[in-house]
């Protein structure tokens, strides 16, 4: 027993000696870490990994991310288990906000969905920007539709489509999945199934799919997201002053313009959408 | 999509490449499992070791829990964590959840039922006359209880390797516990889940490699700590 369990030990503590290693794990001080909960749409693009370094190098804080959909970051928001969202929902938000949860919602960046589909389009959808048409068709041809089913902001969305146009989508066709964006892009390409995604991760995952843009320009279809701070009052020790300094920065000229340059297969992601007004705002308040 | 081949070429590639990321990933499952396996090593035996000698009340159905204990999905204990950790939750103050200390304790709870189920295993097949005979002959219960554990450390060992191989390879309880943060509570189990549903199968695979490795490494050098494998007098 002895034996092994020295080498053993030692195998451990050299993991810990591993050069570098302190570096990435500052577990210390919490104040310089900040919990930022978001949707999969803004981590599996890559935005964040290539936008929030600038801001750790610029502030010294580091941004821990956790990656779920909308519907669960907000969750973690009402328990207090983040210190700032970035997630869109916009219905969810203000009613987050308004139940005391949220501090103040900020415009971010916005993109749009657009429904894609097996290129041989079994529903023959027509490619016009009325997306209530197409879903109709889908719903008429009884054709599979993949729907996130997480309660994430794209569920929601969905969920909206289908009731603004009084379907009730359910039935053999209709498959909740429960999982995140990227894999119900794989699943309705192994089921030659139609979906709603965010353009972002379909950007992502474009190339490796044989899926097609079937439908895209609604209005309907416009995708805001949103920076919101929990609210200081309601959770007096979340990292109040690390989640504005996040929100200032990402709202700002210079984290905007990281927004508006970010491309991904030379395709431009997100649209940057924190205007003037609110940046004066935020000016004057820190 | 790739064929296999090339996506199983491009994850050696990763891996020799010595990919900083990766490497990451890696470290973080080491240490998290590793801690967590320490943490519930002396608790878990010395309850081993009393249900194995030790006659009371109650024995049998605390053998039979810690038997059923073993059952338990990982989810449930991530759960249950989950909500013990929430700022909500009792624990909250500790402000705990989405860490690595998170992750340990879920991981320890997960291979603490492994250790006592095997260790008593492997203490019950050990003649109680072992521990009786170095009683009689002056060794101190220290000394004792390090005899016997020699005469279990097949058993023992086993026990520890099945915990680990567990525990290093769970992700229902490090994804919810951990948050899957990249650098910081990113494992190799959560990172595989998560590069996949990217699409990202290379990356995948490179990090189901170091697990076939490692599990590897671990059945061999049990082999050669556990001796001969085979009875003898």
């Amino acid at each position: 027993m002895n034996l092994p369990l020295s080498i053993f030990l030692m195998l451990v503590s050299l993991l810990y000696l591993r050069p570098g290693f302190s570096d990435t794990n500052i577990v210390d001080n919490p104040d310089r870490i900040i919990r930022l909960a978001t949707t999969t749409s803004t981590d599996n693009s890559g935005l964040l990994s290539y936008l929030l370094p600038a801001f750790e190098k610029k502030t010294g804080y580091r941004v821990h991310v956790i990656a779920v959909g909308t519907g669960k970051a907000l969750r973690m928001g009402r328990d207090g288990d983040a210190d700032v969202l970035l997630v869109h929902a916009p219905a969810a938000e203000i009613e987050f906000i308004k139940t005391g949860y949220g501090d103040e919602r900020y415009p971010v960046m916005y993109n749009d969905f657009i429904l894609v589909g097996p290129a041989s389009n079994p529903a023959n959808i027509k490619a016009g920007p009325v997306i209530s048409d197409a879903l109709q068709q889908i719903a008429d041809n009884n054709s599979t539709f993949i729907s996130r089913g997480d309660n994430s902001g794209t569920h929601k969305k969905e969920l909206s489509l289908w009731q603004a146009k009084k379907i009730q989508p359910a039935g053999k066709w209709y498959r909740e999945v429960g999982q995140g964006m990227g894999k119900v892009l794989q699943m309705a390409a192994e089921l030659n199934a139609y979906t709603l995604t965010d353009r972002g991760t379909w950007l992502a995952y474009q190339e490796k799919s044989p899926l097609k843009i079937l439908n895209e320009g609604d209005p309907q279809l416009y995708n805001p997201y949103h920076i919101i701070a929990l609210n200081p009052q309601r959770f007096p020790d979340i990292n109040y002053r690390g989640a504005s300094t996040l929100i200032s920065w990402i709202t700002s000229t210079a984290g905007q313009s990281l927004i508006a340059e970010f491309r991904l297969n030379n395709t431009l992601l997100f649209k940057p959408s924190a205007n003037v007004r609110q940046l004066a705002k935020q000016t004057s308040e820190h | 999509m790739d064929d296999s081949t090339s996506i199983m070429l491009d994850a050696i590639r990763l891996l020799l490449s010595g990919d900083a990321e990766l490497w990451a990933i890696i470290a973080v499952s080491f240490q998290v499992s590793s801690a967590a396996i320490l943490i519930s090593i002396p608790p878990a035996l010395a309850i081993a070791f009393i249900l194995a000698y030790a006659d009371f009340p109650g024995r049998r159905l605390l053998i039979s829990i810690f038997n059923t204990l073993l059952a338990v999905p990982a989810v449930v204990i991530g759960l249950t964590f989950y909500l013990l950790l929430s700022h909500q939750g009792p624990f909250g103050d500790w402000k705990l959840l989405f860490t690595q200390s998170a992750m340990v304790l879920g991981q320890a709870a997960l291979s603490f039922p492994i250790l006592v189920a095997m260790g008593h295993a492997a203490f019950q097949a050990i003649d109680k006359r072992a521990w009786e005979t170095a009683r009689t002959l002056g060794a101190s219960p220290t000394l004792a209880l390090y005899t016997v554990m020699r005469e279990a450390r097949f058993g023992l060992l086993a026990a520890l390797f099945a915990a680990y191989g567990r525990i290093i390879a769970e992700v229902g309880a490090s994804m919810m516990l951990g948050g899957n943060i990249l650098h910081y509570t990113r494992n190799i189990p959560t990172a595989i889940a998560l590069e996949t549903s990217k699409g990202e199968f290379s990356q995948g695979i490179a990090l189901g490699l170091v697990l076939i490795t490692l599990a590897f490494t671990l059945n061999t050098s049990l082999q050669y700590f556990q001796g001969k494998g085979h009875i003898t007098n």
